[in-house]
């Protein structure tokens, strides 16, 4: 196994093989942000090259432009400006409806009274009532509607003011959002993006508490993506909004206020693609939404311990990112799977097996992946730590697998 | 020869129009001088007074509307014999009886106000515009068929013409047709959609979700309930506690009409689409009913009795009403009415059999369609491969 590098500030080093490699992803992406971060060289017969010059330096800052690793305030000498997580969807939001004069914004509260979240806040000012639409409290009947006005010109952004609420559209977002574009031939594209906030909160109760990535990710014909960074969030929404896929925007009530500095000037963030959090070597952990945030923060304790962990974020939680998680399973050859999904039938357990079926030969040890439990999520404030994973058990678990 | 027979045939309706030759064959296809006709039964509404029972119409109208509804009748029987033949599978509901409905309004719109079905939707395809080849290969799995083979009886789609399907789940299209209507508005295209459903979807709960953000929002939407009284099995009265469909929408208006009577249809879907252009949903009520069961497994006949179906096919069917006027007007003789029928029967075979021909899908086309090729498109494909794929 590869050698362990000790403490976050070491020496930044670089393979050339390495290096190539990530220049040509990071082109995908707009360059604009210089990240505080890590490289750590790794080919696969454990022997490393320490490029020392002060050019590949440089460089590397531009390599990994597109790593975010959001824990940590950036001292970035390019602009940009701070905001808060929801205030990037809402700008996100903002740019593509004064860019395109087709998108529209329906849902519950979303004019208004600005958002149950406040990401459409102003909108409804600016772009007037037949653009920022306040429904009734039907989901099945205004989900319905966007994917009908979706299948003339129009590029709806339905939000449900809370995911758990968009069960009861459920019939509409898989029969008619995900297989129109198949059942009539290719006639009819539904470049609708479905929204809204999900997951764990602070104690909201088992039926806004809900995680829906399991139930939807089987419906063929749609994406599904999950942000967890401002950054990210801007730009998948923008992405979202000019897919012609019909896009599923996961968010996460706890991570509205996260903030973070984003470019000034106009990006995109690839819908398909995962994002490297911190690359290492010892184990790869795949993580998504909020669960990022406890990985990286069991990150600062492994590092401690001596443990290098490559933490992944896989953004798209369909389809996978199976080249870039492919490449690092390659490199490490142990893969942990945070998530907050239920453990039954969840995004773990899909990837999971995709990896198996893929990767096999690469893995030293079984894959372990840690998903929230399998009950209706508590009330109580205990019960509800409990079921989702914390960074203590991400801890163990990397140990138990590095052993 | 032919004045003699005219005044032995002459009806309690309007005068004939004045032959002026005895050929035996006249121009019934381009004379468009209007005939004025009353319909069947006045139309009853709510919260709006009806439109008038005269309707305006023309030869050239009326031999449309015989050979087209003859054309879907027959497509209909066609498509019976071929699944009986095992070579139309799965579901497959047949529209013969309701013909008017579809024919009725066509007449009334054009191809840029939309029009949403439920999966009795092949007649309505041809009144859009529709091909019978096309209809015939979709029905059969063939590539040529409107929607590749991939939908089959219950999707038929045809954009251009603004027909949006075509829809399985019951009831599920109330919400789309509104929100087509809500495109409209946006795009301020002055144009309308009609939204068809049954009578057995009239009691979705979505259907009034949709409703009251149509009304609340001045769609122009026009809901209509093609009521055959049976929602498969189940008889009208067994299964809504006010059948009066068309009063439903409580605080949208509503008219019921004859929907055996293409004129009766015609003068409401042009009246009810004035009227949604201008303020808002309306709801039709077509009475109307189908021969066939519910769909080809089906027979049709546990629910009601033989008699029932028979009397409305001598009472009510729609193509015999129009036959009669034809001939009351004087517009074509029985035999050229007959002479119509057999042609449109070859032309529905010659579809039949060049459609038997057509290929079947490749196997590649199992993955097509699934995805469109958009905005930053590179990605791993559905089926998960390693390498980076192209999305199809």
């Amino acid at each position: 196994m590869s050698a362990i590098i000790h403490g976050a500030g070491a020496a930044t080093a670089l393979s050339t093989f390495n290096s190539k490699k990530l220049v040509a992803r990071s082109r995908t992406n707009l360059p604009g942000r210089s990240k505080r971060c890590i490289v750590a060289a790794g080919s696969d017969d454990g022997s490393k090259s320490f490029g020392s010059s002060s050019l590949s330096l440089r460089h590397s800052h531009k390599l990994i432009a597109n790593n975010a690793v959001a824990t940590k305030a950036d001292t970035s000498a390019t602009t940009g400006h701070e905001l808060l997580l929801f205030e990037a969807l809402q700008e996100g939001l903002e740019e593509e409806m004064d860019r395109d004069p087709h998108v529209c914004v329906m849902g519950e509260d979303v004019g208004h009274y600005g958002g149950s979240y406040k990401v459409t806040k102003g909108l409804a000012d600016k772009f007037g009532d037949l653009r920022v639409l306040d429904t009734p409290i039907c989901e099945n009947a205004f989900t319905g509607m966007g994917i009908g006005a979706a299948m003339t010109d129009l590029r709806p952004v339905i939000e449900g003011m809370n995911m758990g609420f968009l069960l009861l559209a459920f019939n509409q977002i898989s029969n008619n959002c995900g297989m129109l574009h198949y059942t009539s031939g290719g006639q009819f594209t539904i470049p609708v993006v479905i929204r809204g906030p999900g997951g764990v909160g602070r104690q909201l109760g088992a039926e806004h508490s809900q995680r829906l990535e399991s139930y939807f990710q089987s419906i063929p014909g749609i994406q599904m993506v999950a942000c967890s960074t401002p950054y990210n969030a801007k730009g998948l929404m923008k992405a979202a909004i000019r897919s012609e896929n019909p896009v599923i925007l996961f968010e996460h009530v706890l991570l509205y206020n996260l903030k973070e500095k984003i470019p000034d000037e106009e990006y995109i963030c690839n819908l398909e693609e995962a994002e490297m959090v911190r690359p290492g070597e010892h184990i790869t952990i795949l993580t998504y939404s909020r669960m990022r945030y406890h990985v990286m923060q069991a990150a600062k304790t492994l590092v401690n311990k001596g443990y290098d962990p490559e933490v992944i974020d896989i953004r798209s939680l369909k389809p996978f990112d199976l080249y870039t998680i492919g490449n690092s399973v390659k490199k490490t050859h142990r893969v942990l799977i945070v998530e907050e999904c239920m453990r039954t039938g969840g995004i773990g357990a899909s990837l999971t097996a995709a990896i198996n079926e893929n990767f096999h030969d690469y893995l030293d040890a079984p894959v372990m992946c840690l998903s929230s439990q399998d009950v209706p999520t508590p009330y109580a404030g205990t019960l509800e730590e409990w079921t989702v994973v914390q960074p203590a058990q991400i801890v163990t678990a990397v140990e138990q697998l590095c052993q | 020869m032919a004045l003699s027979r005219l005044s032995s045939r002459s009806t309690t309706l309007l005068q004939p129009l004045a032959t002026t030759s005895l050929l035996r064959r006249r121009h019934i296809s381009t004379d468009t001088t209007p005939i004025t006709v009353e319909t069947s039964l006045p139309f009853t509404s709510h919260l709006i007074s009806p439109p008038s029972r005269a309707v305006e119409t023309s030869s050239q109208e009326l031999i449309s509307f015989f050979r087209d509804m003859a054309l879907m009748r027959r497509m209909e029987i066609a498509a019976d014999s071929l699944y009986k033949a095992k070579l139309i599978r799965g579901f497959c509901h047949l529209y013969d009886g309701q013909e008017a409905v579809a024919i009725g309004m066509e007449a009334a719109i054009t191809k840029r106000d939309a029009i949403i079905t439920s999966y009795r939707d092949h007649c309505t395809f041809l009144g859009r515009g529709g091909g019978l080849f096309e209809a015939f290969s979709e029905l059969m799995g063939r590539t040529t068929g409107c929607s590749k083979g991939k939908g089959g009886s219950m999707h038929f789609y045809k954009k251009d013409a603004s027909f949006y399907g075509g829809h399985g789940i019951v009831g599920a299209q109330a919400p789309l047709g509104c929100g087509l209507a809500f495109a409209q508005k946006y795009s301020k295209e002055e144009a309308v959609t009609f939204t068809l459903y049954g009578d057995g979807a009239a009691n979705q709960g979505q259907l009034f979700e949709a409703l009251n953000i149509a009304a609340l929002w001045d769609l122009p939407a026009v809901l209509v309930c093609e009521n055959n009284h049976y929602g498969m099995g189940t008889a009208e009265w067994r299964s809504a506690k006010s059948p009066a469909y068309f009063k439903r929408g409580d605080y949208v208006p509503g008219l019921k009409v004859d929907g055996m009577d293409a004129l009766a249809v015609k003068q409401a879907c042009k009246f009810a689409k004035e009227h949604a252009l201008k303020n808002g949903p309306i709801i039709l009520e077509m009475d109307t009913y189908r021969y066939h069961g519910h769909s080809m497994s089906d027979p049709g006949s546990t629910y009601r009795t033989r008699d029932e179906i028979s009397g409305v096919r001598q009472v009510r069917d729609p193509i015999d009403r129009v036959r009669k006027l034809i001939i009351a007007h004087d517009i074509a003789t029985e035999k050229e009415l007959k002479d119509m029928e057999k042609e449109v029967r070859k032309e529905v075979d010659a579809a039949v059999a060049q459609a038997k021909e057509s290929p079947i899908p490749e196997p590649s086309e199992l993955f097509s369609n699934i995805y469109v090729k958009g905005f930053g498109a590179e990605s791993f494909g559905a089926d998960r491969k390693e390498l980076r794929a192209t999305l199809p």
